[in-house]
């Protein structure tokens, strides 16, 4: 694979991100947080520059980046929609809430909606078992989970 | 006339509308011009009762509930500010059977103060153990912890005074507290309610541990599907900072320490200790071998005393009120009070803290109320997705470390999943191997590997492909995985899915998976 050379802007943002995190103990994870905060994913081009300025290897970035869940590859669409899959919330039905709301938006877990509004993804745990099926939506709570709320769901995720 | 109204800010609250209540509240209070202070508290944990506003009146605190934005009108109409009656009242909340029946040691505070204020949490005797502690040594303060007999509440349940005894006995130039709030399991929220309900306690706990052991900085890594978490505890990090309670000088002692908040990164693992230290060091969370112990070599290569969030928040009771006091509750080898998670399928959905020792058929009849369906209640999870699956003909075991352990169980981090009549627990057994498959950091063979076998092998039995052989395959495996894997993510799922076929073996019998087929 030929590593073509990072745009100078996306190289720049970046450099910002691990400036501001250099100084922390174990300053990797905070940075992968920033970068996606400030791109809405982690782009491969950012990699290299995280490797040099913390002096290790791109293997060791791309090994951490690839380890954890939360860190995107590509940009999430407009709208992030979390259901929880977890056992609390599939002995309150979340399997077929779930399929309900998979029906409603026109997508699968992982998949983002083709207008680029919504991209849904399962979740497992959000900690809110005693109000099960529990979503996040865009890091908002919600909880007890019914046909009523899908449908406001999706009306949010559609505006 | 100014009137107090506390508005949980909760998670749990907040996904059952607590926001839109609070902002209703604001308005109709200006509408009306009343003069309402609206606190956000904590949750008591009563989530069916969720959101739960109470009015400060002259005759105390009266509760309502669970309220929605559009009876907010008719509280005020009903005079809620003054107490009124309404059809939400549920009066005095320290009344109502399922808070009157707890013991709230670590929880004391939790729903009842404004998390952020210190005065509060002082007024609610905060901070007293931590002045207790500034004034001795070390070894003094491990010897009162180690005598409260206070165990890990993470799940594993060590011993919380030994594992610091060893901390204070390693000589190094840096110390670390790592507390671990990667509150993965499904059926836990303890974790999240006291960070978000009373942050300080946690943060007092950690300080004592510090003093306790020479540590100077304290991290707390708080899994990232918990954002209100850790906005909250970061908060109450700067607020304790300003206060002194943290930084150069612990309340005016000669030792330093502070506190920083690092968020996971959806990894399941990271919530064992040594992955979760790894993950701190900015690596995969990889789960470390042990020894060393992290108490000789955790973080950083450093002596680490690395706790469960509620072991440490129960640590300013014992420093506040003796060891004895701590001890006194609980029976056998599992001494003081847990909090105990209950949820899933249940009516009476909550956190309760009480000392060891009750049934698991009371906290799931009595206390949960049954099932939130009505239907019959036919399994419970216990300790999350790592826990065993109890049918009722195990509900006679009490709550306690070691009586779980003999019924090939655990308590875990003390979270209860209820499962009505529909359960199909072939479906849960092939859960919890297809969760250790998405969640396995990949160290050992048996866990990476076995649980994808084991997801295959439960659907072979699933359609009757030779439906003998695959359980005999399938407990072979749960040996392997038990026996060869390092930690409990790998060693525990065994636990579900043999549970699952052991207690409800006929979901597993080839005419019943054959006639569900047709």
């Amino acid at each position: 694979m030929v590593m073509q050379p990072a745009s100078t802007e996306l190289a720049a943002r970046t450099a910002a991100v691990i400036s501001e995190m250099k100084n922390l103990e174990g300053p990797l994870i905070p940075i992968l947080h920033g970068v996606q905060e400030e791109f809405g994913y982690v782009p491969q081009e950012s990699l290299p520059i995280i490797a040099e300025a913390l002096n290790i290897s791109r293997a060791e970035v791309h090994g951490v980046f690839t380890f954890y869940h939360d860190f995107r590859h590509n940009p999430a669409g407009r709208h992030v929609l979390k259901v929880c899959q977890a056992e609390a919330c599939q002995s309150m039905g979340s399997d077929a809430i779930a399929a309900q709301i998979k029906q409603t938006l026109g997508i699968g877990f992982h998949e983002t909606s083709k207008d680029g509004a919504v991209t849904l993804e399962p979740i497992y745990c959000l900690g809110l078992c005693a109000c099960a099926p529990a979503a996040m939506l865009d890091g908002e709570v919600i909880g007890r989970l019914d046909a009523d709320k899908i449908e406001e769901i999706a009306e949010e995720v559609r505006k | 006339m100014s009137v107090t109204i506390y508005v949980p800010g909760d998670s749990g609250a907040l996904s059952l509308g607590a926001e839109k209540v609070a902002k209703a509240i604001a308005k109709e209070a200006a509408d009306r011009g009343v003069d309402a202070k609206i606190v956000r508290n904590g949750s008591r944990g009563l989530y069916w009762l969720e959101p739960m506003v109470e009015v400060v009146t002259d005759a105390g605190r009266v509760a309502y509930g669970p309220v929605a934005a559009k009876d907010v009108a008719s509280l005020f109409d009903a005079g809620f500010v003054t107490g009124g009656q309404h059809k939400l009242s549920l009066g005095d909340p320290e009344k109502l059977p399922y808070v009157a029946k707890q013991t709230r040691l670590t929880f004391a505070r939790c729903g009842i103060t404004d998390p952020l204020s210190l005065e509060d949490y002082e007024a609610h005797g905060g901070l007293t153990g931590l002045r207790n502690a500034v004034k001795m040594a070390p070894a003094d303060i491990v010897k009162q912890v180690t005598e409260s007999g206070l165990r890990g509440r993470g799940g594993a349940g060590f011993p919380t005074g030994i594992k610091w005894k060893t901390v204070l006995d390693t000589a190094a130039d840096q110390k670390y507290i790592v507390c671990n709030a990667d509150e993965g399991d499904s059926a836990t929220f303890a974790d999240r309610m006291i960070m978000e309900g009373d942050p300080f306690v946690l943060i007092e706990g950690m300080a004592i541990a510090g003093l306790a052991t020479h540590a100077t900085k304290g991290y707390v890594y708080i899994r990232s599907e918990y954002p209100h978490a850790i906005a909250v505890m970061t908060k109450a990090v700067e607020v304790a900072r300003k206060a002194g309670v943290l930084g150069k000088s612990v309340l005016g002692s000669s030792q330093g320490f502070d506190i920083e908040i690092r968020s996971g990164a959806g990894a399941y693992v990271c919530g064992e200790e040594t992955s979760l230290l790894n993950s701190l060091e900015g690596k995969r969370g990889v789960v470390r071998a042990k020894p060393p112990l992290p108490a000789i070599q955790g973080l950083f290569g450093k002596p680490t005393v690395i706790n469960n969030v509620i072991s440490l928040a129960s640590v300013p009771i014992v420093m506040d009120k003796g060891a004895q006091y701590y001890k006194d509750f609980g029976m056998g080898r599992s001494r003081g009070t847990i909090p105990i998670q209950i949820a899933g399928n249940v009516k009476h959905g909550g956190l309760f803290e009480v000392a060891f020792g009750l049934t698991l058929g009371e906290i799931v009849d009595e206390i949960g109320g049954g099932t939130a369906s009505g239907r019959p209640v036919k399994a419970v999870q216990v300790g999350g997705p790592l826990g065993a699956y109890f049918p009722r003909a195990l509900f006679d075991t009490p709550f306690d470390y070691e009586a779980f352990a003999a019924k090939d169980g655990l308590i875990g981090h003390a979270g209860i999943t209820v499962f009505d009549d529909s359960a199909d627990m072939l479906k849960q057994a092939r859960f919890a191997m297809e969760f250790c498959a998405i969640e396995s950091c990949g160290k050992c063979t048996p866990c990476r590997i076995g649980s994808t076998r084991g997801v295959e092998t439960l659907d072979k039995l699933a359609q009757n492909i030779e439906p003998e052989k695959q359980l005999a395959l399938v407990t072979d495996l749960c040996n392997t995985m038990k026996f060869g894997s390092l930690c409990a993510l790998g060693g525990f799922t065994p636990y579900p899915v043999m549970s699952a076929i052991n207690h409800f073996p006929e979901d597993f019998r080839p005419a019943t998976v054959a006639q569900a087929a047709e």
